[in-house]
């Protein structure tokens, strides 16, 4: 119950700062400006002539390589860097409770961002009878992996007080977990790493698992990856909290 | 009631806080000590955000390394320099702390609403805490330790950088919340010990070096007790008339002043004057018992760690 109240208190407060700064308008619309920009001008939507949103949802992975990082590199960076982070520790409440807290309200803040792409959906649907289902778990996916990305870029994020530093690792970790599993790296492999080695780094890879929510496939055991890839780097945040001098 | 035994912590290699231990009950005890003697390091394990290498602090019976979150709600904590989100409103600020604290509702409301008034932040409640001033930022950050009442209340330099009237200011609140509360503050400011503390810890170099009252401390200084003399003439006699006394121990000349040192203090001043009534040849202008001077004391007590350093 305490965990509970502690945490929510922790997210309002976040979600509060969020919206009480500009950066979370402007970081809205770079997104849904590029994001509509990408779909309609690069990817063909309309010359595709197919009711369904796979144009759109294939650069989600690309764009968020650079906005999520950009909206979690000050968790805790900006915390450690102003002091703030004294007072916090310091009140009656835990680490995993301040760490979930932060997490659920940038993660809600990500979700509210992602949901405002509606318009596409609406636009889908005019033109065509794309498969809901489809569209359902293609935003499943996109706020699972937005998600993982989150919690790569928190726990880059509790390692410095810089957050250019944090901004930069948690982009060079997300395109690594990225292209671990993307076709065309596989396909390279293949040729000359043994197949468990192949599979070995696929699965370790943001791409598979992605994939499967856009052909809307809901595998548990894709859930399953991005669950653990959340709980692992949150509670390696948390430790790197800890322990901090 | 505040008790601390044995703290000690190490970084890496530096050992900055060697074996602190002290009591605090109700009133003010100030934390005195160069720069980097471990004041702040010692603060921040009491309030439970550095882990010490060994030793703990009890508040009020909970132990903060085994029970932090039980000893963390009966502390208040300005920490140096009195950070805070700089992008929230004061308002919205205080009413998160009292969400954390427990408070909800309009019990929650009304804590906020006591605490900016008492804290004299009322004006600026709705502007954001960048915009503020030096003088209120430390204010909110005195509110934010305060609005749950705390019975131990640990402030960081609570004065720093602040002007002489806003120093009053704070002073005031600290010696008004005294009264039913363990405060710890530490300063390099030694007007502050003896305008707000009732007692005082001297750290330095990671160890107490002296725990009591200013008074004691001052009395450890070796003017405590002199008598100084402004003659305007006739001084030549009456030097070694005054280093004749059976009290006086010797005699120094600053200036147009003559300093007695005195052998036992208590009769120095009596014989000095009983001396002076029968030397009608010399114009005696000024005449004081000294106090003592605070920064002679902390300046020997701290020297060893100067010299090392």
């Amino acid at each position: 119950m305490q965990f509970i109240k502690n945490t929510r208190a922790i997210a309002r407060r976040e979600l509060v700062s969020y919206f009480e700064s500009p950066v979370a308008y402007v970081f809205t619309i770079v997104f849904l400006v590029l994001v509509s920009f990408i779909t309609f001008f690069v990817s063909n939507f309309y010359e595709a002539g197919q009711a369904d949103l796979r144009p759109f949802f294939f650069w989600h992975p690309w764009m968020f390589l650079m906005l999520v990082p950009a909206a979690a590199m000050r968790l805790w960076s900006e915390e450690r860097r102003s002091g703030t982070l004294e007072t916090l520790l310091t009140l009656p409440l835990t680490v995993p409770q301040a760490m979930l807290g932060k997490f659920l309200a940038a993660w809600l803040f990500l979700g509210i961002v992602i949901l405002l792409t509606f318009p596409i959906v609406l636009t889908t649907m005019y033109l065509g009878q794309p498969d809901m289902g489809v569209v359902v778990s293609g935003y499943l996916g996109s706020l699972l992996l937005a998600g993982a990305y989150l919690a790569v870029g928190m726990f880059t994020s509790a390692i410095t007080r810089n957050q250019v530093i944090s901004f930069v690792l948690a982009l060079v970790v997300c395109l690594f977990l990225l292209l671990a599993g993307w076709p065309p790296v596989t396909n390279m492999l293949v040729r000359w790493a043994p197949d468990w080695a192949v599979r070995a780094v696929a699965a370790f890879g943001f791409m598979p698992h992605y994939e499967a929510f856009q052909k809307g496939v809901l595998d548990v055991r894709n859930l399953a990856y991005f669950a653990s890839v959340m709980v692992f780097m949150l509670c390696a945040a948390g430790l790197a909290l800890e322990n901090r001098k | 009631m505040l008790e601390v035994s044995e703290l000690h912590k190490r970084f890496g290699a530096i050992h900055a806080v060697r074996g602190v231990s002290f009591q605090a009950q109700q009133g003010v005890l100030g934390v005195l000590g160069p720069n980097g003697a471990g004041k702040t390091t010692t603060m921040r394990m009491i309030t439970g955000f550095l882990p010490p290498t060994s030793g703990t602090a009890i508040i009020e019976g909970h132990d903060i390394v085994d029970q932090p979150v039980a000893a963390k709600r009966l502390i208040g904590y300005l920490p140096e320099s009195a950070p805070a989100y700089m992008e929230m409103t004061v308002w919205n600020y205080l009413d998160f702390i009292a969400d954390v604290r427990g408070f909800s509702g309009g019990e929650r409301r009304r804590m906020v609403g006591e605490t900016v008034e008492r804290c004299y932040i009322n004006p600026v409640r709705h502007q954001t805490i960048g915009t503020l001033s030096k003088g209120y930022r430390q204010r909110v950050g005195l509110a934010q330790a305060v609005l749950h009442n705390p019975p131990v209340l640990i402030m960081d330099e609570p004065t720093d950088g602040l002007d002489p009237n806003q120093k009053q200011v704070v002073r005031a609140m600290i010696r008004d919340m005294a009264r039913d509360k363990v405060v710890v503050l530490s300063t390099h400011i030694l007007e502050e010990v003896e305008a707000v503390c009732g007692r005082v810890l001297i750290i330095c170099a990671g160890s107490v070096v002296f725990d009591g009252t200013p008074a004691e401390l001052k009395a450890r200084s070796p003017r405590h007790g002199a008598v100084e003399l402004r003659v305007s003439a006739g001084a030549e006699q009456l030097r070694p008339a005054l280093q004749a006394l059976p009290a006086a121990e010797r005699v120094e000349a600053e200036g147009d002043r003559l300093l007695v040192y005195p052998r036992a203090s208590a009769q120095l001043m009596d014989e000095v004057v009983g001396l002076i009534r029968k030397q009608p040849d010399c114009r005696v202008v000024e005449l004081k018992v000294l106090d003592g001077r605070l920064d002679e004391v902390f300046g020997a007590l701290t020297a060893p760690a100067r010299r090392a350093s």
